[in-house]
């Protein structure tokens, strides 16, 4: 069913990692980001790996859900690997060579170390989504971009619409399920022919949800103004985001990670990377 | 002491403006003539209509959605076309809507029930105060943490009033609250509208096309063609059976029974309107057949 999807991928838990104030979280996973960027070898890189999973096994997510977070952008990590290790040449001789396909040490190795960085980059990244709930992560972005209201950034807005897109994706799924369903009773052909045939097939099931989806905005909008919605002027919020001790440190301890990779960096020489 | 009237309209008048296919005014469409109606302190009163009476234009009149084309509407003596007070008429006079998903602004139940009080500027120890306390009232708070699309129909109107009653207004108007549920969200929001009437004091205004739920306000007024045709007692309105029919609405159907009865020559009361007075007529009846 279409109503199964679940938006944010988040999946409740009373973790270390779950109770983080979720400011903090987003830009912790940013440091995490940096971090992986700074990893100029394999030592570092996985050192920042295995900091990864320690984070994981203190969240109580399932290591299943790793792999879950990948297989989506599996096309790109494949992408990646192979067009490294095509075209990064080498000094010395090549490895293979088939036709215009040649193949280096150097394209190997470049291509394993970007290959392994990016799927820590994937699951590290859907960490936060795992644990952070989609109100919390809005509201953080709310915060965080605060200081941009000052350049008239409408960032109450921004948040307001996240807000809501997030409420209205169940519901909206669940009328496109109705009106397919209206749609095939009538008669229309949804699932055969080709790419385009298909597409078309859609504008039937397309005209109506959207229709339906303004005259809901139309009816969210009285429903909210009747409720006193005036903007992000003079709201207060019921949840106050409270940083604690546990927040400052997994900010030190980020730090210290980051000061260890650069470290590694300088220190630990491995030949040929 | 004086009743105080929470809402009063003095010659209401509402007209569409109508508009051809290129946007230009080619008149006007009266949509509610001359309504005077008071409203008064701690009643519930329904409004009856079929559709296209005008019944849900005037509902919006009462909190300043709409703005009469001429005459006035007070909301506690407060004018509603006076802009700078709109967000005290709206406080006072909270609004429901017939459709409960598209009232819920937030992923989660307590968070929605939240909307109106963090627009307000509340604190938010006071916000939590109320919001526990709104949901504890129309029975929803052990779903507080729930995403709305959990909910069935009934409970997603029960946290669409709690939205409401968190705001602390003295007078709620419903738009046929009941229309998109199933008989046992009926019931639910019937239940609710009553206990909010009669324990918490809260003025009701229900506007409604089902016969049994107007049979069960104070008050009925009964609109066709944007005007007050009958405003009575429920058991007076239904007695009413052939005016009522020749303006496209139903009587309730324990009135309607008394009404076949009568005709045919039995002997039963004409101001039965709901079905456990209309059992205990039938029981007399069969009981000194015996």
């Amino acid at each position: 069913m279409l109503k199964d999807i679940t938006i944010g991928q988040f999946f409740p838990g009373n973790s270390i990692i779950h109770r983080l104030d979720s400011r903090f979280k987003i830009l912790l996973d940013i440091a995490y980001v940096v971090m992986l960027f700074i990893a100029g070898n394999y030592c570092s890189l996985l050192t920042a790996g295995v900091f990864m999973l320690i984070v994981y096994m203190l969240s109580g997510i399932s290591f299943k859900l790793i792999f879950k977070s990948l297989k989506p952008l599996l096309p790109i990590i494949i992408f990646t690997c192979i067009l490294n290790l095509f075209f990064i040449h080498g000094e010395g001789e090549p490895l293979v060579q088939l036709g215009f396909i040649t193949i280096y040490m150097e394209g190997i190795t470049t291509s394993v170390f970007m290959t392994v960085r990016i799927v820590f980059l994937i699951v590290g990244m859907s960490l936060l989504t795992y644990t952070t709930s989609p109100i919390a992560l809005t509201d953080a972005i709310e915060r965080l971009l605060s200081p941009l209201k000052k350049l008239h950034f409408p960032v109450h807005e921004l948040a307001m619409m996240m807000t809501i897109a997030l409420r209205f994706i169940p519901t909206l799924i669940e009328e496109t399920d109705k009106i397919m369903s209206a749609q095939k009773a009538r008669g229309a052909n949804l699932d055969t022919g080709g790419l385009i045939k298909k597409a078309k097939a859609l504008i039937p099931v397309l005209i109506p949800l959207f229709v339906s989806a303004f005259k809901r905005a139309n009816e969210l909008a009285l429903a909210m103004e009747c409720r006193c919605y005036k903007g992000g002027e003079g709201r207060t919020r019921m949840k106050q985001l409270k940083f604690g001790m546990r927040d400052i440190i997994a900010v030190l301890i980020m730090a210290a990670m980051i000061a260890l990779i650069v470290l590694m960096n300088i220190y630990v020489v491995i030949p040929g990377v | 002491m004086e009743e105080r009237q929470i809402i009063k309209t003095e010659d209401l008048i509402f007209d569409y403006t109508v508009f051809d296919e290129n946007g230009d005014e080619t008149g006007k469409s009266r949509v509610l003539s001359d309504i005077n109606l008071s409203i008064k302190e701690g009643s519930f009163v329904a409004v009856l209509g079929h559709n296209g009476s005008g019944k849900s234009t005037l509902a919006k009149h009462f909190n300043g959605i709409l703005i009469p084309s001429s005459g006035k509407v007070l909301v506690d003596g407060i004018d509603t076309s006076d802009e700078s007070r709109i967000y005290d008429i709206r406080q006072t006079v909270g609004m429901v809507f017939q459709n409960p998903d598209n009232q819920i602004v937030a992923t989660i139940v307590e968070e929605d029930v939240a909307f109106a009080l963090e627009n307000l500027g509340v604190p938010p120890d006071e916000i939590r105060r109320r919001v526990d306390k709104a949901l504890k009232t129309v029975d929803m708070y052990d779903y507080k943490d729930h995403a709305p699309h959990q909910l069935s129909g009934g409970q997603k109107q029960r946290v669409a009033i709690a939205g409401i009653i968190a705001m602390r207004p003295r007078c709620i108007v419903m738009d046929e609250p009941t229309a998109m549920l199933d008989p046992k969200g009926r019931k639910e929001i019937m239940a609710t509208i009553k206990m909010l009437n009669k324990e918490h004091g809260i003025t009701v205004v229900l506007i409604t096309h089902y016969m049994e739920e107007a049979a069960k306000a104070d008050r009925v007024v009964v609109i066709d063609k944007g005007k007050i045709l009958l405003d009575d007692v429920p058991k007076k309105i239904f007695s009413q059976i052939e005016l009522l029919k020749s303006v496209g609405l139903d009587v309730p159907q324990a009135t309607e029974l008394m009404y076949e009865l009568r005709k045919s020559g039995i002997d039963v009361p004409d101001d039965i309107i709901d079905e456990e007075e209309c059992v205990q007529v039938l029981y007399d009846i069969l009981k000194s057949k015996e």
